[in-house]
């Protein structure tokens, strides 16, 4: 009876600190202009980077662009999960292939796709293709070679035991390869939603088409300090967002698994 | 008898050797020449301006890279890199192992970094700029503060999992405060630090090509964006080729010292496998 009590307290107090920590944040924040030790005009008054996050919320021209940011977001991942989970499940399962295309993987994985940007926008212009390319390329490595490590991860007893009582290969995939690589693929799509955000924006900025990053980048050269914090306190929210949006699915898709269960194996 | 038998076993060891030796190399080079020799005829045959065959391509590398601007761009951007990644692997363990140890602290700053981790690391950009100006501490700094949080947020959580026996057998033996930390928690945390460090390299390169291409008139970032606005096709596909090797470079040093320092940690995952 005594341990439930001080778990909570515990909490209560992790919770409160936490606020304590967020406040004091703020308040830092607002002290360093209001003492004079960096220009407001660089770094502005919290009161007035979070009245302009306000005024943001309310203007259907925000929420145009956090839309546009997230439309591309959404396109990126879904076509880099596809291909990257039909590629690696192939590539994952054949050994040939999988020595045939390790140095190639390992060569391109290194590049940075920042680096693609000036192709991208030879290629397609301040279009959002332009920056889908970078999207993709980005999220698909994250996804592709957790995909791998998951699919050869299969237990070799239980591969055994599924071809010794016969099953189709379908079955195999379904009951077998499919419940190994569930947890790796989970791991790879939360880092690639993270990945993909950072380059929707990122694109934006560079590239310029419509969005977020591209509003960072006209607040940015119109000097509006409030307005560019703002928007960086919004993509942080974002961030949050995302990370946690995805947490969340990890745990309920996994919700069969060890980890997530906690129990200790037989 | 022996003889016969001895001699079968050395043609055969010979035949297998030499096919390991050539299957050895043909798995990783072959796809890699095949898509080269791909790119080629699909380089000769097309209209498009934008794919050049990797000869006209090897040929703009070394005209564009190789001589002054060797100096003048290549240099000042890896000098940048490496301070960056530097300066955060500092501040991040340094600064991790101080709030990861307090428990106060760590409950305290908790919210406050999970929000400041989760923004976009090339947003920060516009905001060092404003806060210091187009200069190099500029870029040093932005690369600064985009990859010390997974370096930072690793090592609170590699010294927060140290072994409860082993900090208590420390201080039972009255380990002083600096040994503890020298030979029990930063080695318990390092594995943690390593893959914090992992990340950290490849958002540093990323921070490094976007600054330059944003704000500078040196660097490597810079030059690719000036061929690309120039339409210098070849040497645009050089520029990205060694941004590529770049970062290959990183991964490969990044894996060697990672092997040197986390050797014993190998070995017990090796033996508890085993």
């Amino acid at each position: 009876m005594r341990v439930f009590p001080t778990r909570r307290l515990r909490a209560l107090r992790k919770a409160m600190l936490g606020v304590v920590g967020l406040t004091g944040f703020l308040v830092v924040w607002q002290l360093i202009p209001t003492l004079g030790l960096i220009n407001p005009l660089y770094l502005p008054y919290v009161t007035d980077v979070l009245a302009r996050l306000f005024e943001q919320i309310v203007d259907l021209a925000f929420w145009r662009r956090l839309g546009s940011t997230m439309t591309s977001w959404a396109i990126g991942l879904t076509v880099a999960t596809v291909a990257a989970v039909v590629l690696g499940t192939v590539v994952g399962l054949v050994p040939f292939l999988r020595r045939a295309t390790h140095t190639m993987v390992e060569f391109l994985r290194p590049i940075p796709s920042v680096a693609l940007i000036p192709l991208a926008v030879l290629m397609f212009g301040i279009q959002r293709q332009a920056a889908l390319v970078i999207i993709i390329y980005a999220s698909f490595w994250q996804v592709f070679v957790q995909v791998i490590y998951g699919v050869a991860d299969v237990d070799a007893v239980a591969r055994d035991t599924a071809r010794s009582f016969g099953l189709t290969r379908r079955e195999q995939l379904s009951h077998l390869v499919l419940p190994t690589t569930l947890p790796y693929l989970m791991t790879g799509l939360r880092l690639a939603a993270a990945v993909a955000l950072i380059l929707a924006i990122t694109a934006e900025m560079v590239i310029g088409n419509p969005g977020l990053g591209r509003m960072i980048e006209l607040s940015r050269s119109a000097g509006d300090a409030p307005g560019l914090y703002a928007l960086v306190v919004v993509t942080g929210l974002l961030g949050l967002a995302v990370n946690i949006v995805f947490r969340f699915i990890e745990r309920r898709v996994l919700s069969w698994h060890q980890s997530v269960r906690g129990e200790e194996p037989l | 008898m022996t003889a016969y038998t001895g001699r079968i076993a050395t043609t055969v060891r010979g035949r297998t050797v030499g096919s390991r030796i050539a299957a050895s190399l043909l798995y990783p080079l072959g796809l890699p020449t095949l898509l080269l020799v791909l790119w080629g005829l699909v380089a000769t045959r097309t209209t498009s301006l934008f794919f050049p065959d990797p000869l006209t391509i090897a040929e703009a590398f070394r005209d564009t890279w190789i001589g002054p601007a060797f100096v003048e761009d290549v240099l000042p951007s890896l000098a940048r890199l490496g301070l960056g990644v530097a300066g955060s692997i500092v501040l991040g363990i340094a600064a991790g192992t101080v709030i990861g140890l307090t428990r106060w602290l760590r409950e305290l700053l908790e919210p406050v970094l999970e929000f400041l981790r989760a923004i976009p690391p090339p947003v920060l950009i516009p905001v060092v700029m404003l806060l210091l100006g187009i200069t190099d501490t500029m870029k040093v700094v932005v690369i600064v503060s985009g990859a010390i949080w997974p370096i930072l947020l690793n090592t609170i959580e590699g010294v927060r999992g140290t072994d409860s026996v082993m900090t208590e057998t420390a201080e039972s033996f009255q380990v002083t405060w600096w040994e503890r930390l020298w030979f029990l928690v930063l080695p318990a945390a390092s594995p943690r630090i390593m893959a914090g460090v992992r990340q950290a390299l490849s958002v540093a390169l990323i921070l490094m090509v976007i600054s330059e291409m944003f704000a500078s008139s040196s660097g490597l970032g810079y030059r690719i964006a000036y061929f690309q606005r120039n339409y210098l096709i070849a040497e645009m596909w050089s520029g990205i080729l060694l941004l590529g090797l770049v970062g290959i470079f990183l991964a490969v040093a990044f894996g060697l010292v990672e092997r040197r320092v986390l050797r014993w940690y190998h070995g017990i995952r090796e033996v508890n496998r085993a």
